[in-house]
Order: structure tokens, then sequence, then C-alpha cells
């Protein structure tokens, strides 16, 4: 069987560009309040949106291979320099705490028409300029730790796949259930109606006075 | 008066669209999404229009300007793709809403400068991290790449961390 196709082309991008797009924004995440939501613990939906898309897509990558229609090695796997994609998670996970978005989901809140996600935008072009003129130094710790190449889960637990498929689906089940509990504690999740509200003052003011007028989108 | 904005879906849902069109952008290209590919392609392009010299002798932006035309990539269509799926779906469901996003306690202004600071600290560490929440934690978690789940760990553990010592900027 010939999947995947490998056409890298512009309709190709495009393609699967705007469905990313559409189901990032369907999904609430071009609002920075309900993306941070996640670490204040009043919105689960990072947390509840990646680790479902994560196991169907996985799941689907499994059944393609059991069936035989894709090749053991198809796909692009990442390959595991331990220290510096830990640091580097951890740079993103802050820089999200602080500035509201990660690159995909900036790219939405511009689209939503979220200036902040420009301001970002702009943000992410420094940094990544600053990388580049220090990479020569870093490259010891660019490489350091690295792992077998593209290495998976079920090759470092020696588990079979489906062994791995069903630990995670466990765990995004309770992660479900958790987050749902501690949203209804804290007020959450936000909605549609409170993140595009023109702005804060706004809202409250459209709330007390029970007006929905004002709060356009 | 203009009608309230459409709910989000819900996260199972979404979470389910995006898992297919992730798989399908596993079958159509044999990789998976990203968004920090091409911000790096942006940033080689606009330090190559500052200094041209500099930057193709620069050991990280060097190589992408030597390939020619760092823009010209399958990561520009689907960024370019992403902007016109969201922009669709906001406008649809009456979702835009042009204004400077930001917790009840905090100004505009310093709502911007934490936009920057926190932009700045993404673009650094994407690049460490050899990709972004798209494309090393989701599209290499979709792959079960240890790679993708050890990006995970740091992601979330430092995200609960900086939002709890910074609990005024959202809260």
């Amino acid at each position: 069987m010939t999947i995947p196709f490998y056409d890298g082309g512009v309709a190709s991008g495009l393609l699967s560009g705007v469905l990313f797009g559409y189901a990032l924004e369907a999904a609430g995440f071009g609002s920075p309040r309900k993306l941070t939501g996640q670490f204040t613990l009043r919105d689960f939906s990072v947390f509840k949106v990646m680790f479902t898309a994560v196991l169907v897509c996985a799941i689907g990558l499994y059944v393609l291979r059991t069936m035989g229609w894709m090749g053991p090695n198809a796909v692009f796997i990442p390959t595991l320099f331990f220290w510096a994609i830990l640091a580097g998670g951890v740079l993103i996970g802050a820089g999200f705490a602080m500035g509201g978005y990660c690159p995909g989901t900036s790219v939405v809140g511009v689209a939503s028409g979220r200036i902040d996600a420009v301001v970002f935008a702009i943000g992410m072009v420094i940094g990544t300029s600053a990388f580049a003129w220090v990479y020569e130094p870093l490259i010891g710790f660019y490489m350091a730790g690295k792992g077998p190449n593209a290495q998976t889960l079920p090759q470092l637990f020696g588990l079979p796949e489906w062994v791995i498929l069903a630990v995670l689906v466990v765990f995004a089940a309770i992660g479900f259930r958790l987050g749902s509990m501690m949203e209804r504690a804290r007020g959450g999740p936000f909605t549609a109606e409170e993140v595009c509200a023109p702005d804060d003052e706004a809202d409250e003011f459209a709330m007390r006075s029970g007006d929905t007028s004002t709060a356009r989108g | 008066m203009r009608d309230t904005p459409k709910p989000f879906w819900s996260p199972l849902a979404a979470g389910t669209v995006l898992g297919l069109a992730l798989l399908l952008t596993f079958v159509i290209t044999g990789h998976g999404l990203g968004a920090s590919g091409f911000v790096t392609r942006f940033a080689a392009q606009a330090n190559e229009w500052v200094a041209p010299q500099a930057t193709a002798e620069n050991a990280y932006f060097g190589p992408f300007m030597k390939a020619g035309a760092p823009l010209l990539s399958w990561i520009t269509w689907e960024v370019i793709g992403v902007l016109i799926g969201a922009w669709l779906g906001a406008k649809g469901a009456g979702r835009i809403s042009v204004k400077v996003e930001r917790g009840p306690r905090v100004s505009s202004g310093s709502r911007i400068g934490y936009a920057l600071v926190g932009g700045a600290f993404v673009g650094f560490g994407a690049r460490l991290a050899r990709g972004c929440t798209s494309g090393v934690g989701l599209s290499g978690g979709a792959t079960l790449a240890v790679a993708g789940f050890v990006f995970l760990i740091g992601f979330f553990a430092a995200g609960f961390a900086v939002s709890f010592m910074m609990r005024r900027l959202w809260q």
C-alpha cells in the first residue's frame, strides 16, 4: 500500500492548515484566557482537546499499520534530545503562561482579532532570532542526552502498542473527570460569550445591567 | 442588536476533529502539523533583510538561507491555511473580537508587555525543543514518540509553576 503520499505541495499544506485552524478555533483556542485557564485550573480544554486529538490520531495510525496499509517507519517520529526538548518544553510552558499562547494558537488568536496575539507573534520572531545568535555556544546542550532514533513509548517500555494506548486512554479519562470537577469548582470553563465580549469593563457592565447588546462580538 | 457568539465545541468534539485532521495530515504528507517551523523560516528571512551577510554566516539561519527562499515551504502554506480556517470558523460563529484580551486585573499595556516577553520565551524554547506544542507535543505525541511526552511533561510542569507564581496575570 502506498500511504502516506508524501505530498508536500501547496494544496496539501492549505488543506491541513484549514482543518487545523478550524478545529483549534472551534475549541476556543483563539482566546488566551481560555488557553491559560488550563494552568489556573479553571478550564481544562487544553488538556482535554490535546489528549483526545493525540489518542484519536495515535489509534488511527495504529489501525493503519495493523491493517498493513502503512509501513512501520512510514511517518516522521521525532528523536529525543532529552535536555534540549525538556528545557524547550519548560520555556514554552512558561511563555504560554505569561503570553497566553503557543505558536499554533497565536495564529488562531490573530485570525480571531486578538491584538495581543500579533504582539506575541512578534515576540516569537525575536526569541527565535535570539536562539539563532546564541546557537553555537549552545550546541553541546542542544545535542545532550540523545535517545535512540525515533524512539517510541512501546519501544521504551518494551510493551505492545495497544497496551500503551490503553494506558493513555485511562490516563486521559481520569484527567477528563478530575478536570471537569476542578472546572466546576472554579466557575469554568470559559464560554465564547465571556471571551468574545469587547473588553472586561463592558462585559461586567453588560452582566450588571442585563443588557447583552453591549457585548458585541 | 447582534447575536451572541456561538458556543465553542465540547473538548471531546474539537479534540476528535483535531485528531482526524492530524491523522489526515500524516496520511497525506508523512508528518504531522506544526507552527514554529514557519516562525523559524520567517525569522531567518527577517534577519536576512536586516543583516544579510551575518545571517548567511549564522550557524542556525545559514543553512536555511543557503537552501534559498526559506518561506517557500509546506509549513508556510499550512500556517496560511490555519489563518484561513480559524478566520472562517470565528467569522461563521460570530467569535471575532478585535481587542487586547487580558485578565481582569491587568492593564492593556502590561498585557502587551507580557505577550511580547512570553512570545520571546516560546520562540526560543521552540528552537531548543526542535518544535512546539503542535509539532513535538501534539504530532510527536500522536506517534507515541518519547520526545513528545518529555516535551509535554516540561510544558505542563512549567505552565503550572509560572501560572502559580504570576497568579495576578489571568485571575
